[in-house]
């Protein structure tokens, strides 16, 4: 006998003490797909027969149950569950993970479960229990359906439990296999001359039959999906069915049914329904069709399926959404869910349900694509999208391509009904597509990245990230990339310096990377620069009003509001002058960049810690020389301290001037220059995989069309053959004061056998260390002390946080949802706040 | 580092240089000791019959003091550790050399010349970088009363940088007739006094030692309570490692975290008024967002009508010194249930915060830059969804009753804005027609017929929920 079960389900076997379950659970399941109540006695009590357990035993079942469910694995309850209170809990269970309950009942003749009941050491009950468990059984047999379960198999001998052979079904709703490409088709209500319109212009071909009605549409290689509401309202609703009855039988197209289907089911079949909502223009209109024609358009309906998983799960199609944990699910409440969506049970001023917005708390990696709710213009909200845009009010039919995301829609010949609400009433955002939930970046997180795999952030950081972003950083719209930290080079073993364009050649060299290209270190801020095209885009593409954002390292905005959009403002004009966002045909453009003068933000700190240093050395360090010359002049022996003296007050004076070159006076934004030295991300694209010389000749073609407002960065590419120039250029930047360079893969992101290269390495000189360093550093008893630097930590942050960075900047070109964006950004500033050396 | 002291002995029957022996200390031979953080020179750069100066170097080593562990635990990984003024500036770390080179003296004892200990005698002191928090003025304020006469320069910022003005540094001279030990016991609690930094380590024996060197003249000091409360005040429970670092990347400073209006009576006065409001309310389920240090709940927790409290803020830090400062571990279980600490942050969505009675954001909404605030609005009015929200926030009006406080500065440094009562009750009113609430007014403190209350309160309450 062949059993069928589905895929997905709660499968409980039912029978008395010796009746085979176990043995017939090790035959047909796996070992961890099956948890039996004498396995969970045990785990809480140490013998499986322990009757006194029997209650934790079942908790300990119901758990493990509940959590194998939600991960959506077929579970096998092996119990007696002869007790209808016992099947219920089971039956409930299986409601709460919509998956579909099975029993499957082992009833084999009295004696047999007697024989081997006795047969085991462990099983002290007599023949009366077995007797109670199979009265009871043969009680509840009748009943099991009306119990919940979907399907019952009752095998009643021995030879028929033995010749089971079970066999697992795809559920209706799985069509995982069905990659695409698919257009997807929103709510058609009846528009037959839209949808055939709609259907032509996606290049299908439509059938005809002898009267010239379309019966059918085929496509070379797309497939076409329904969101339901194919009736009601519309001029044509049997037109409609007619056509898209033909698709499906014909596999052009799959179908959900919609609540409109739905209502007209029941309708068809006699039930009392309420004849409203454009029900009324159906039902006339089908009036006027054969009776045959309204059996098949019953038959049809009532075998739509209410959801569709397509594509290895990356596709979800039902009418009005789906939330993740149904996906895949059957269930009277998944059905529900699809066809009437989730409302909060009030209503709003037209009379209307309002509906539970179930898309902005959505984080699944499937695409949700519904109908259902009107709106002007679709929007994707959080990787969903509502194709519904009000055709039969006088909207369009939209269609959505899948997987090009491409929307094509036709506008609708008249307004075939009067809405409830005006279309543009109906999606006054009421809605926060973009609000961002706590628990989207708390608690140890791991993302994965496409360069450089999963990578963790520990609870810890988080929470000390998240006082940062709430208290100091900019709204999380504009927010889309901060930049990794860097790594300084290797020590160099040159005397006097620590650090040495060398090791970063022969670092890179080692890892067989040999083209490189050495950018100035520039002696300002980092600055993240988002720009858009012109007033009124940001607010479209981002969801935000103004210009865009200029950001530090950690999120902070530079300026205030009104400097922050005339400084956009300048810098739009100067990208658009350099034709940018024609070349990369965009709207918005995100650039990586300095800001300086360093003085312009780090003010306070370059006079409080700074100044401070340079002004408290400057006076003690003379007055402590004056006093030991007079007392070296006395005959006393203070030569080592006089010494001492005298080369700290050189220092002071070095660390004095090396500050120094950081500060120029700024007024507003007079004085403020920026260089950019490379294409974060823009629509629909990033520029890792651009060379540094493409990014530096964007840069250059805005310093010649802003000269005023934007510094070069100055660079030089070298290879293995020409390391003495690089060397001989970082010599005079720095002699000339420069903060040094950094060096970088010329090819920018760069695989090697090893994985990432760092996508860069710093190399300061040596007066700017002062800065960082201390004054004294190079007093030989600090130097050699400070030689011993561990770089390991900072170079394995320093690609995390790069890998991060990307992958934010990834998510923000293809548009994924705000989330997904935030928890990549979040993550660098987690990281950061890792305690490591900050000197390095 | 670098102190001088001197004298010429006038009036005295003994030759300068005899000064060597009130500090045991030889003018002829150089002498160096270990102290904390380096090593402390003493020579004398002249010892003669006239005039006798004792010098005193001490050479920091700032590394060391590093990878001692002092500076890591105090300040956290930030450059500051490394580049700051302590091998040039006069601080605690000069104190302290200051009693371990010369503790015989402070002491008065002198074997050789007991007389001359006994007695006042001239002295010049000369301390060219002494950090100064509080300005030349101070200096003035804490010295002169000793009878010291005093000559307190201020040393620029950076002499090419006129605009930076004054550096927070003092080229100080003393000059006075005092005896030797006081003098030493003057410099050694008013060096760290005047520093004021946050690098002066106190310890729970520094109680002693103040009382120690303050005897026979600090309880008559005009400014003994100032100063024995910097003396004291820098007992830090918590760095705040992370903060500090992230605000270092940026390349900015956090602002020092001061007490507001100066009035603890209005704080006090502010929590009455909104347990109040809970009360009239009668909300047994009540989150306090943003909590600080917790008071409030502490003063709800007495409350036994309400049998729910969350406690919220977004620092981790602040919920350590709340949990502390209510002996949460310490408290009756039956207690403890009924009270939750959560970190939170009003500019995401907390669903842990959904359907309580009243939500309260006691002075929170001027913490959150303006453009965050719609931001604020929807976590708390449309993903809490409480049936009531109180906000207090100060009256920007009423600053001009604050004596102390500078025309156009806010409160407290983190303020990023200050309402006037026109303005709260615009956005208030929008925040509640947006999201169905309804919304009064009430006053927080004296309201004052002009300026009006110091600080003012809104009561929103869902619709449906009246």
């Amino acid at each position: 006998m062949k059993i069928d079960v589905p895929a997905l389900s709660l499968i409980v076997l039912v029978g008395a003490s010796g009746s085979g379950k176990s043995t017939f659970a090790r035959k047909h399941f796996l070992a961890t797909e099956v948890i039996s109540s004498d396995f969970c006695r045990g785990l809480v009590s140490d013998d499986e027969n322990d009757q006194a357990a029997t209650k934790d035993a079942f908790e300990v079942l119901h758990f493990i149950a509940g959590k194998r469910l939600a991960a959506g694995r077929l579970t096998v309850i092996d119990a007696t569950n002869v007790q209808p209170e016992a099947r219920k809990e089971l039956v409930n269970l299986a409601r709460e993970y919509d998956v579909l309950p099975v029993a499957i009942v082992l009833d084999p003749p009295e004696r047999v479960c007697v024989e081997r009941n006795e047969q085991r050491s462990d099983r002290q009950f007599g023949s009366k229990v077995i007797t109670r468990q199979r009265s009871q059984l043969k009680r509840g047999l009748r009943s099991l359906k009306r119990e919940g379960f979907r399907t019952v198999h009752v095998l009643e001998s021995v030879e028929e439990i033995d010749a089971v052979s079970l066999e697992r079904t795809r559920l209706y709703n799985d069509l995982t296999d069905r990659t695409g490409p698919f257009d997807i088709i929103g709510d058609v209500h009846g528009c037959r001359p839209e949808l055939e319109r709609l259907l032509t212009d996606l290049g299908y071909t439509l059938t005809r039959d002898d009267v010239g009605r379309p019966v059918d549409a085929v496509h070379p290689d797309r497939r076409a999906i329904f969101v339901g509401d194919l009736v009601d309202r519309g001029p044509d609703s049997p037109g409609v069915l007619r056509l898209v009855m033909g698709m499906v039988a014909s596999g052009n197209a799959y179908c959900v049914p919609g609540n409109h289907e739905d209502k007209l089911l029941r309708a068809l079949r006699g039930k009392n329904v309420k004849i409203s909502h454009g029900l009324e223009t159906t039902l006339e209109q089908l009036a006027a069709e054969p009776s045959e024609f309204r059996d098949e358009v019953a038959a049809f309906i009532d075998g739509l399926i209410s959801h569709y998983v397509f594509d290895g799960g990356n596709l979800v199609v039902s009418h009005a959404g789906l939330v993740e944990r149904m996906h895949g699910r059957t269930s009277g409440r998944v059905r529900s869910f699809c066809l009437y969506g989730e409302t909060t049970g009030e209503t709003d001023e037209f009379g209307l349900p309002v509906r539970y917005p179930w898309a902005n708390d959505y984080r699944g990696r499937a695409t949700v694509v519904y109908g259902h709710t009107p709106t002007p213009e679709p929007e994707w909200i959080n990787n969903t999208i509502c194709l519904d845009t009000g055709c039969v009010f006088g909207g369009s039919l939209t269609a959505l391509r899948y997987p090009e995301r491409e929307l094509v829609a036709v506008q609708a010949a008249e307004e075939y009904y009067a809405p409830a609400k005006p279309l543009h009433v109906a999606t006054a955002p009421s809605r926060e597509p973009d609000v961002l939930e706590l628990t989207d970046v708390t608690g140890r997180r791991v993302i994965e990245t496409a360069s450089h795999g999963r990578l963790s952030v520990r609870a810890e950081q988080a929470g000390a990230a998240l006082e940062v972003m709430s208290r100091f950083a900019i709204d999380p719209r504009f927010l889309l990339y901060l930049p990794p930290t860097m790594s300084p080079v290797a020590t160099s073993p040159e005397p006097g310096l620590l650090e040495h364009p060398r090791q970063a050649f022969e670092t890179f060299r080692g890892q067989g990377v040999t083209e490189l290209v050495c950018e100035e270190k520039h002696m300002g801020s980092r600055a993240v620069v988002l720009l858009t095209r012109d007033d009124g885009l940001a607010e479209k593409r981002f969801g935000l009003a103004g210009r865009g954002a200029i950001h530090t390292r950690t999120g902070r905005s530079f300026f205030g509001a009104e400097l922050t959009d005339e400084l956009l403002l300048r810098l739009r004009s100067v990208a658009s002058a350099a034709g940018v966002f024609e070349e990369l045909d965009t709207s918005w453009l995100l650039l990586d960049a300095e800001l300086l003068p360093w003085s312009a933000k780090a003010e306070d700190l370059l006079r409080n810690q700074y100044a401070a240093v340079g002004a408290a050395a400057r006076t003690s360090l003379p007055a402590a020389t004056a006093a030991l010359r007079s007392a070296q002049a006395t005959g006393l022996d203070v030569g080592d301290l006089l010494a001492s003296a005298e080369r700290r007050t050189a220092n002071a004076e070095r660390f004095t001037a090396a500050y120094r070159r950081y500060c120029w006076p700024t007024d507003g934004l007079d004085g403020v220059r920026l260089a950019p030295f490379q294409v974060l991300a823009s629509e629909g694209a990033t520029y890792q995989e651009q060379p540094h010389a493409w990014h530096l000749g964007v840069a250059d073609r805005m310093v010649a069309a802003g000269p005023e407002l934007i510094t070069q960065t100055r660079r030089l590419f070298v290879d293995a053959e020409n390391w003495d120039a690089g060397v001989g250029w970082w010599e005079e930047l720095t002699g000339a004061g420069g903060e040094g360079m950094v060096v970088k893969p010329a090819a920018n992101l760069t695989r090697t056998a090893k994985g990432l290269a760092q996508p860069g390495l710093k190399v300061r000189g040596q007066e700017y260390l002062r800065l960082i360093y201390g004054p004294d550093y190079t007093e030989p008893a600090n130097f050699t002390r400070l030689r011993d630097r561990n770089l390991g930590h900072k170079r394995s942050l320093a690609l995390r946080e790069y890998a991060l960075g990307l992958e934010s900047l990834d998510r923000a070109a293809r548009g994924e949802p705000l989330w997904r964006i935030h928890e990549c950004v979040f993550a660098v500033l987690a990281l950061e706040s890792e305690p490591i050396d900050p000197r390095l | 580092m670098f102190l001088t002291i001197g004298t010429d002995l006038a009036g005295e029957d003994a030759p300068a240089s005899d000064f060597g022996f009130l500090l045991h200390k030889n003018p002829a031979r150089p002498q160096a000791i270990d102290v904390t953080g380096g090593s402390a020179h003493v020579f004398y750069p002249e010892a003669t019959g006239e005039r006798c100066t004792a010098a005193v170097l001490l050479e920091i080593d700032p590394i060391g003091l590093v990878k001692a562990g002092r500076g890591k635990a105090a300040e956290g990984f930030t450059l500051g550790q490394y580049v700051n003024d302590r091998p040039y500036a006069a601080s605690s770390l000069l104190a302290v050399a200051l009693g371990k080179l010369f503790r015989t003296a402070m002491n008065g004892r002198c074997d050789a010349r007991p007389d001359l200990a006994a007695r006042p005698i001239p002295l010049e002191v000369h301390v060219p970088a002494l950090p100064c928090n509080g300005g030349a003025d101070l200096a003035e304020r804490f010295f002169a009363p000793l009878g010291w006469t005093v000559d307190a320069r201020p040393v620029p910022l950076d002499p090419e940088i006129p605009a930076w003005g004054d550096s927070r540094y003092v080229d100080l001279r003393l000059t006075g007739v005092l005896r030797l030990a006081d003098a030493l016991k003057h410099l050694y609690v008013m060096l760290p006094v005047l520093d004021d930094a946050k690098h002066y380590w106190v310890g729970s024996d520094e109680v002693d030692k103040l009382v120690r060197a303050g005897e026979g003249w600090l309880a008559a000091h005009p400014e003994k309570d100032l100063i024995s409360h910097r003396y004291l005040a820098h007992r830090r429970y918590l760095a705040d490692a992370v903060l500090e670092r992230l605000a270092e990347v940026d390349g900015v400073e956090l602002a020092e975290e001061s007490p507001d209006e100066g009035s603890v009576s209005l704080a006090v006065e502010r929590r009455t008024t909104v347990a109040a409001v809970l009360r009239e309310l009668g909300a047994r389920r009540i989150a306090d967002i943003g909590c600080g240090e917790g008071a409030l709940v502490g003063e709800l927790l007495k409350d036994p009508m309400i049998g729910e409290l969350i406690a919220t803020d977004v620092s981790a830090r602040a919920l350590i010194a709340a949990k502390r400062r209510l002996h949460y571990d310490d408290l009756p279980d039956r207690q403890r249930d009924r009270l939750k600490f959560l970190q939170s942050s009003v500019t995401y969505a907390d669903e842990r915060l959904a359907g309580l009675d009243a939500v309260v954001l006691m002075e929170v909404v001027e913490h959150v830059d303006p453009p965050r605030l719609p931001a604020l609005a929807d976590s708390v009015f449309r993903a809490a969804h409480p049936a009531a929200v109180v906000v207090t926030t100060p009256n920007s009006e009423y600053n001009v009753r604050f004596p102390s406080l500078p025309a156009g500065k806010f409160r407290h440094p983190d303020h990023r804005f200050e309402w006037t009562r026109a303005e709260f009750r615009t956005w208030s009113q929008q925040v509640a027609d947006r999201f169905g609430y309804t919304v009064q007014f009430r006053a927080v403190g004296a309201e004052d017929p002009e300026v009006g209350p110091p600080t003012q309160l809104a009561l929103f309450r869902r619709e449906d929920a009246r």
